[in-house]
């Protein structure tokens, strides 16, 4: 049995605007020792999903449905004081931004006594004893003396690092990681991917984690779901992700971004457009205004995941055929430009609506703005 | 020093290569640490910039890299005089610029404009599209007609790629990308002969980062703008820049083409940055070896003796503690500041990137 289940979960927010889909059925699961990296775009409801399965996206406009089982566990149905005592027991979470998640007020060495103290019946000494035997496990210098300082006193590699020895202090099963790197130099986020590996591997806890930056995840995660507007379009094993992607959009992110070994006169070739608005999502494929191979067809049909027939544990939800799709990755790989890979391959011309809705995503200013800065 | 070998690529790609813009030399900025209420006593400085030298070739693009706090964006602040040097020599189109103020000053901004990281805090959210993007013009008294102005504005608008009937909205109606062409429009403006990016892209999504990106360097090549792009994603800085400078608490340390710095690393600061960027390709990531640098980055109010890696670097030994490194040329034309460069095994061992040499 995975460890964590989580079934056509939806998340939808009410506000004067109308409803936010935040998150809008998804599924997947995560085994003990396994590391799911989740990708998207701001505003994918990447974040939302993993709030949700902490308990902590139950505010009174949401309306959740589906099913989040943990352990055997249901989650959604669990009264608050269930879930307080598995939240930051069994599962721990690190937080984006190290300086808003930790208490200005209160020394490092107190608050992750604190976490201690709410889930185990120990003394005082017995859990600072714990908060410093963490801190120097994820390698701050001098932790006896460091407990006594105050967050402010920390660099941002050190208050992700005490985050972390906080979240793990009671030995979680699970780790659910919220762009954990993202405010972090490259030196200072290889030492922080490095002790997550390092702690996975000695307690066997299942990780998640959410991020934009492709490159962590190809170096953490065992398996990746690509989210889009609140559903995953894409779910495979690393490796396959990256050697044999089959959704437009998982191709959109892998060819916008700069590669380290290709030629530097290379083009990047970026998504035209940018995500839709969760109120409004375009009826059919909601990646339809975006994509450079919809047809009419696509604009009123709704994909769903399905596996993808020869790809053992990869599915896609996406409305073109298996052989277009592979044949269109062939060419996109070789350089070419999508529009000239969708004139090879599918021998048709584009239909002109498309690009008119393309063209308008484009160019126009939409009245309630998906924020855009990485979450 | 700073004139290393050019490769043909980037050779070929501006006329009048060679020929230096801008030319940095010994440039130090200090801030003064105080104490005391009424008569304050200097009682340190933080170094952010400590003895900076290098040229900026006209046509290229210059990338700056390094940790938070190594005194990139500060430098860059120098060089617009947006900020005053401590000491340093300052040259642009062999005019010295550091001591310029009042009228002058003015005139020489017409030449050198900024590019900022957020494009939501850095555009004024009660001012018109058109307005903030013909501030520069205000500003410079240029193009007073009324009709004039709004011509020339929504012309740079459809330069950048904005519809030019947005003239009238104001910044929130628009995306972060959106944002951020506005920004770079805003620097067109005056036609300058270089402009400085701080982080243009790190607060974008990866989708509209290459929208940006593909942007500058289609605009650059356009218009044979002179660019200093300040990033700290590497592979970005490679994708974006000819020559790239490498700093670490407020000096250079390596400076080499982009071909060169990220196929064979000298400077051992650098090899451990290129080998901490995660690599979006499951093979390459299991290839290499992840070289971690232990701790955190030292203070710059007392910034270590001689080598200021030392304390940090693997291969640190006694020289390093007592004799600080020339800047010099090492093998492979990389020029760099150290006594014990990497070898191209060791480069091998951790940067993902070293096969392009050979390849």
């Amino acid at each position: 049995m995975a460890l964590l289940e989580i079934d056509n979960l939806s998340v939808h927010f009410e506000t004067d605007d109308g409803i936010v889909k935040a998150v809008d059925g998804i599924s997947y699961t995560v085994d003990r020792g396994q590391t799911l990296g989740i990708v998207g775009e701001s505003g994918s409801g990447k974040s939302v999903s993993s709030l949700t399965v902490m308990g902590l996206s139950r505010s009174r406009n949401a309306r959740i449905s589906g099913s989040i089982k943990f352990d055997g566990k249901e989650l959604l149905t669990s009264s608050d004081d269930e879930l307080r005592k598995i939240r930051g027991n069994d599962i721990a979470m690190i937080f984006q931004d190290p300086l808003s998640s930790l208490h200005p007020f209160y020394k490092v060495g107190a608050q992750i006594v604190e976490a201690v103290r709410t889930h185990r019946n120990v003394s005082k000494q017995q859990a600072y004893d714990r908060a410093i035997e963490m801190l120097g496990l994820v390698g701050i210098p001098e932790p006896r003396k460091r407990a006594e300082s105050y967050p402010h006193e920390f660099s941002g590699g050190m208050r992700q690092r005490a985050m972390i020895a906080m979240a793990l202090a009671n030995d979680p099963k699970l780790l659910i990681a919220d762009e954990p790197t993202t405010a972090l130099d490259v030196t200072v986020q290889a030492q922080i991917l490095e002790l997550i590996e390092r702690l996975q591997s000695e307690f066997d806890t299942a990780v998640v984690v959410i991020t934009h930056d492709l490159g962590v995840v190809a170096e953490m995660a065992d398996e990746i779901a690509v989210m889009y507007a609140g559903r995953i379009v894409e779910h495979a094993k690393t490796d396959t992700i990256f050697a044999g992607p089959e959704h437009p959009y998982t191709w959109g992110l892998l060819s916008s971004i700069p590669k380290l070994d290709s030629p530097r006169d290379e083009e990047l070739v970026p998504i035209a457009g940018r995500p839709p608005s969760l109120i409004n999502l375009p009826g059919g494929c909601s990646f339809h205004p975006r994509c450079p191979y919809v047809k009419p067809a696509h604009m009123k049909t709704d994909p769903t995941l399905e596996p993808v027939p020869g790809s053992d544990g990869h599915k896609v939800a996406c409305l073109l055929a298996h052989e277009t799709r592979q044949k269109l990755w062939r060419e996109l790989r070789e350089g070419t430009a999508p529009v000239e890979a969708r004139a090879d391959v599918m021998q048709d011309a584009p239909p002109p609506e498309a690009i008119e809705a393309l063209e308008e995503t484009e160019g126009r200013p939409a009245p309630t703005t998906v924020e855009e800065q990485p979450s | 020093m700073s004139d290393t070998a050019t490769t043909p690529e980037t050779g070929a790609r501006q006329p009048g290569r060679g020929e230096p813009l801008m030319e940095v030399r010994d440039l130090v900025k200090h801030f003064p640490l105080t104490s005391g209420i009424i008569f304050q006593r200097k009682v340190g400085a933080v170094q952010a910039v400590d003895g900076v030298s290098f040229d900026v070739m006209r046509g290229e693009t210059l990338g700056l890299v390094g940790e938070s706090g190594c005194g990139k964006s500060t430098t860059a602040r120098l060089l617009l005089r947006l900020m005053d040097a401590t000491s340093g020599s300052i040259r642009f189109e062999g005019q010295e610029i550091s001591d310029l103020s009042g009228e002058r000053l003015k005139t020489l901004r017409q030449d050198m404009q900024m590019i900022f990281q957020d494009p939501y805090s850095s555009l004024n959210p009660r001012k018109t599209v058109g307005t903030i993007i013909g501030e520069p013009f205000a500003i410079q008294g240029m193009h007073t007609g009324e009709g004039e102005r709004k011509k020339t504005v929504q012309e740079l608008m459809d330069t950048v790629g904005l519809n030019p009937e947005h003239y009238n909205r104001y910044p929130h109606e628009f995306s972060g990308g959106q944002r951020q062409r506005i920004g770079v429009a805003r620097a067109l403006a005056l036609k300058p002969k270089l402009i400085i990016a701080d982080e243009p892209v790190s607060a974008l999504d990866v989708s509209i980062q290459a929208q940006v990106l593909n942007l500058l360097r289609q605009l650059q090549r356009d218009l044979g703008i002179t660019l200093v792009f300040i990033a700290h994603d590497l592979s970005v800085v490679r994708h974006m820049c000819d020559r790239v400078a490498v700093m670490y608490l407020g000096r250079i340390v390596e400076m080499a083409s982009s071909e060169e710095l990220y196929a064979h690393p000298r400077m051992p600061y650098t090899g451990a940055l290129m080998s901490a960027v995660p690599v979006a390709d499951p093979r390459l990531a299991a290839e290499k070896k992840r070289q971690v640098l232990a701790g955190d980055v030292p203070s710059p109010t007392n910034p270590p003796k001689a080598c200021r890696f030392h304390t940090r670097c693997w291969k640190a030994q006694e020289i390093c503690r007592t004799e600080d490194p020339p800047l010099e040329v090492k093998e492979g034309g990389n020029v760099a500041a150290c006594h014990f460069p990497l070898t191209d095994a060791e480069v091998a061992e951790r940067v993902p990137t070293f096969r392009a040499r050979k390849g």
